[in-house]
């Protein structure tokens, strides 16, 4: 700036300087005898042209390119705010492209690319580990969880880690602050907390003593809990709570947005394992470890490898089991980086998103170039003279693409706003259980991205136009440009090959979003096994262990909640079982064997398992296939009867009412249970997966999985109760539900308060939001090329004036012509149709794993996109047909 | 001025000495220095000003220059250029340079040529 003020005094000093050099001279000359007019001549003669020696003089203290640019920038500027339609247009196509993708990359990044808020996060890995043999008990996605004593081996024998814990979420009942609540709970082993390295807040981390069965029983509170429970209160630590009416005392607060892996929560709970009591199974744990420095994921996985044979040598399922079985299950090891868990199988949607985002943004790059082709066609002359003056082809391009960039930049800084409108949508409208959602934010990476796409879209599509004038010959535009009767067939050409590209793209994002509505409509027709979805409230009670110990008492309690629920107007059924389908919680997965099957020394395979009470299935709208439900009798009196899906039944014994009457068993030490009844298929595990074959026990049970058998109802201790009625999911239809629970018991908090269709509609989440992407992206897509398409036809016209007027004069049918110029819009879409149909049959396998039931090359989405293109096409450029059609050839050609 | 063909132009580098040493025996305003040099050369170097003027200023960029406000020979406000300390270390650089050019120049001019031998 100091250089700028001085550089003023500097060029009056020049001024000075050569206003007296002048006048010296003029003076000198007088004196030889000239008159002064003559002698001031003569001195401006000898002295040359003052302003360009001043203007020289003045370039000594000037950045000479940088000036250049400044004025160049201000040409521009100047040259966008004289045609204020065209600059408006073109700012808000590039803010809204520039927006969505800045939008869509700040989500992409949060998620999927930037590290975990874990300190050195890049070391942290979960525990994953792949168990093929184990059946529905592990998964994928998921993998097998680990057991507590896995846990105790992994931790003591390991060599690759610093650190190891296990966690796993719950609901816990939250007493004695204010009314009961139902919270988020995680219980963590030791070495949790030391692997995510995140001090407490407030208060200390659990130490050994906590992790201690006979141990003091303590517990930590999330940021948030502190906050809404306690008001922040910071002398909350020591303070008694009850959880699951066990009083436990508060010794720490978590910093705010910290999560265990993956899980928000209220509570930490520590999760106390006594290697006393434990055995192989059961099988339910997260695990989580630091990688010691310089150790690799493979070796790490090697290392668990040779943890799963001590495992199996050092623990037991008990006398006479056999430690060895679990070879069955082929466990391996498949360590990923935490991040990788935490981020789970959403990447693959978010590609897609910000693939099919870019693509808008290159057809709106392209309708842009177009835009700005038009408009340099219009600067020709002037661009033509200015080369014939001297003007380079680089300064020439450079103009042009200042321009271009510049509107790349005032449309980038317009797209911040879209893009945080944007974000503020795709977190409402994205899957809900989207990870690192808090972590979501417009921060200056983001701002990067938009900054370098901006730029880099402008050079884009400036290079076009830039490219084509700076060569263009001098001559050849001046003589061309007034003389003949139409525009070359050269000038018209770069235009068509982007409109070509254009219909291409369009074409891709078309085929995606109908391949996505068609999967949608196909998963929308797939019978979940339960019907009347929305009428359908779910709610969950948790009758803990500590509050009721007899499993009949918990039985009869949680009728009487259902009694009373059932005593609410409007209601007509009440059901209650341990899972309800598609909320992602399985009661449990074992073996089952089937009465005169013979395995051949393999093992039955696992089966889902979940425990329903006497009139589930009708309030669900399960449909009973064949023989009949339970009755209160077969579950109070511990009756061996069980019902199995459809699936099953077929499996097993050919038809579903073959089933009836057949026994399976659970474990060898266990009585056979009689088939009483076959229900159909139902997709617990989302409409897209293959409904699982199930067995439904009866709400109470002898526990095969203790010593003694004795009966249990622990699977329904956390209970979903269903309830049919036209007023669910309405607040005070809710607020009666939550009342009739507390007549029952006052201490009971009520959760998960969903409908049916709620559950329903998170399971189809991934496929919606995915559709709802696509099919906004080819919508935006369409608008651009018929808008693009116009555009080309609309101009050509206009420059075509004069010939379509020789046209008539000679006796041209009007008919004729309009065909001629839809023709040739029809000529571009068939070109970009071809193109495109080669690119969609490839792009679109990458997307098969978000179809369903449809065919990434499906022949109705393939023949529909490219009609409804063509008949765009023809739309776009009927219009402007018509008015060469109209064109009065004696006013066109005198217009010369 | 008409061009005088007894008049050289001077190369740019030469310039600058002219103007340095020229400034260097006394400091002067610009009019002044295009009729110093011409008188010392007797008419053999000619300044054109469209090249002193943007001399001036780029030396006075490189600190070779100070310029002060001051009167002309006719009493009128003018600017002085005065040789700093970097000018004339420049000055000294650029003189045993030349001299070595000269000598060079010189001694190639010295070897006779085939045809007069």
């Amino acid at each position: 700036m100091a250089k700028l003020i001085g550089r003023r005094r500097r060029y009056d000093d020049i001024s000075a300087s050569i206003r007296e050099h002048l006048e010296e001279r003029t003076e000198e000359l007088m004196e030889e005898g000239h008159s002064r007019q003559r002698a001031e001549q003569q001195a401006r003669r000898e002295f040359g042209n003052p302003t360009v020696v001043e203007q020289r003089s003045r370039e000594a203290w000037q950045w000479q390119r940088v000036e250049t640019l400044f004025a160049d920038v201000r040409f521009a500027l100047r040259r966008l705010a004289r045609s204020p339609g065209f600059t408006v247009t073109l700012l808000l196509t590039l803010a809204i492209g520039i927006g969505a993708n800045t939008s869509v990359f700040t989500v992409l990044d949060s998620v999927l690319l930037k590290p975990l808020a874990y300190p050195d996060s890049d070391r942290l890995v979960a525990l994953h580990l792949n168990a093929p043999g184990a059946g529905g008990l592990s998964s994928f996605e998921s993998g097998l969880a680990l057991s507590p004593s896995m846990y105790f081996t992994f931790s003591e024998h390991n060599r690759s880690f610093s650190s190891l814990g296990v966690w796993f979420s719950m609901l816990t009942n939250l007493t004695g602050v204010a009314k009961p609540e139902q919270v988020k709970t995680v219980g963590i082993s030791s070495g949790v907390l030391e692997t995510l390295e995140i001090p407490p807040a407030l208060g200390r981390w659990f130490n050994a003593t906590d992790q201690d069965p006979r141990g003091s029983k303590t517990a930590m509170l999330s940021y948030g809990c502190w906050m809404r429970r306690f008001g922040g209160d910071p002398t909350v630590i020591g303070r008694t709570i009850q959880v699951d009416a066990q009083p436990r005392e508060i010794v720490g607060v978590m910093p705010r947005g910290f999560r265990v892996v993956d899980q928000n929560f209220d509570l930490l709970l520590p999760l106390a394992f006594d290697p006393v009591n434990e055995q192989l199974a059961p099988f339910f744990l997260n695990g989580v470890a630091r990688l010691k420095p310089g150790v690799t994921v493979a070796q790490a996985d090697d290392d668990v490898q040779r943890l799963v044979g001590v495992w199996m040598d050092s623990w037991s399922n008990g006398p006479g089991s056999n430690p060895h079985w679990y070879e069955h299950w082929k466990i391996t090891p498949a360590l990923r980086p935490l991040k990788a868990q935490v981020v789970g199988n959403v990447s693959g949607i978010l590609w897609v998103v910000m693939a099919t985002i870019g693509l808008v943004m290159l057809i709106a790059c392209t309708n842009v170039a177009n835009l700005l082709l038009v408009r340099a066609e219009s600067r020709h002359h002037e661009l033509a003279i200015r080369s014939a003056l001297g003007a380079g082809r680089a300064r020439i391009a450079r103009e042009l693409l200042l321009e271009s960039v510049l509107l790349g930049l005032i449309g980038g800084i317009l797209s911040v706003g879209v893009a945080w409108a944007g974000l503020l949508m795709l977190i409402a409208a994205g899957p809900t259980n989207l990870p690192r959602l808090s972590e979501i934010a417009l921060d200056a990476r983001s701002l990067g991205f938009t900054l370098l796409l901006a730029v880099f879209s402008g050079l884009f599509f400036g290079a076009i136009p830039a490219w084509k004038y700076a060569r263009s010959r001098t001559s050849l535009v001046l003589g061309s440009g007034s003389r003949t009767a139409s525009a070359g067939r050269e000038r018209q050409h770069s235009r068509k090959v982007l409109v070509v590209a254009q219909v291409a793209m369009a074409l891709v994002l078309l085929v995606s979003a109908l391949l996505m509505i068609r999967t949608f409509i196909a998963l929308r027709h797939v019978n979940p096994g339960f019907a009347d979805a929305a009428r359908v409230q779910t709610l969950r009670i948790s009758i803990p262990t500590s509050l009721i110990a007899d499993p009949v008492m918990v039985l009869r309690t949680e009728n009487e909640i259902a009694d009373q629920i059932r005593a609410i107007p409007g209601v007509t059924r009440v059901g209650l079982a341990g899972a309800v389908p598609m909320e992602g919680i399985d009661p449990n997965w074992d073996q089952i064997i089937v009465e005169g099957k013979n395995y051949a020394g393999t093992e039955p395979p696992l089966r889902m398992f979940n425990y329903v009470a006497p009139g589930f299935f009708q309030t669900m709208g399960t449909r009973l296939i064949a023989g009949r439900d339970f009755n209160w009798d077969d579950v109070y009196g511990l009756r061996n009867n069980i019902i199995v899906s459809e699936g099953f039944a077929r499996e097993s014994w050919g038809s579903a009412a073959a089933a009836i009457g057949q026994r399976v068993k659970h474990m060898s030490d266990m009585p056979w249970q009689q088939v009483i009844g076959v229900v159909e298929d139902v997709r617990s595990k989302g409409v897209e997966a293959p409904a699982p074959a199930t067995i439904y026990w009866p709400a109470m049970i002898k526990n095969p999985y203790t010593p003694d058998h004795k009966p249990d109802a622990d699977w329904l201790r956390p209970a979903i109760f269903a309830v049919h009625s036209s007023r669910a999911g309405t607040e005070s239809f809710v607020a009666q539900v939550q009342q009739a629970v507390w007549k029952v018991n006052a201490n009971l908090p009520v959760a998960s308060l969903r409908t049916m269709q709620d559950i329903y509609g998170q399971s189809m989440a991934r496929t919606s939001f995915t559709l709802t992407m696509l099919a906004l992206a080819g919508g935006m897509a369409l608008a651009l090329s018929i808008i693009g398409i116009y555009g080309v036809i609309s101009y050509s016209v206009s420059q075509r004036t004069r010939e379509i007027g020789i046209r008539l004069a000679l006796g041209a049918q009007r008919s004729a012509l309009r065909w001629m110029f839809v023709r040739s819009a029809l000529t571009l879409t068939l070109a970009g149709v071809a193109i495109g149909i080669t690119i969609a049959a490839v792009l679109t396998q990458l997307m098969r794993s978000l179809l369903f039931a449809i065919s990434p090359l499906d022949p109705f989405t393939y023949l529909t996109v490219p009609l409804v293109l063509a008949g765009a096409a023809t739309v776009a450029s009927y219009l402007p047909a018509q008015r060469a059609a109209a064109v009065n050839p004696v006013e066109s050609l005198r217009a010369e | 001025m008409a061009k005088d063909p007894e008049q050289r132009d001077l190369f740019p580098g030469a310039l600058e000495i002219m103007i340095l040493q020229s400034l260097r025996v006394k400091p002067m305003h610009g009019y002044a220095l295009v009729k110093h040099i011409r008188l010392v050369s007797d008419d053999l170097l000619q300044v054109e000003e469209g090249s002193l003027y943007p001399a001036l200023q780029r030396m006075l960029r490189e600190g070779w220059l100070e310029a002060e406000t001051g009167t002309s020979a006719k009493g009128r406000p003018t600017r002085i250029y005065r040789v700093t300390e970097a000018g004339v270390c420049h000055l000294e650089q650029e003189v045993v340079s030349f001299e070595r050019m000269f000598a060079g120049i010189k001694r190639v001019l010295a070897i006779a040529t085939p045809q007069e031998a």
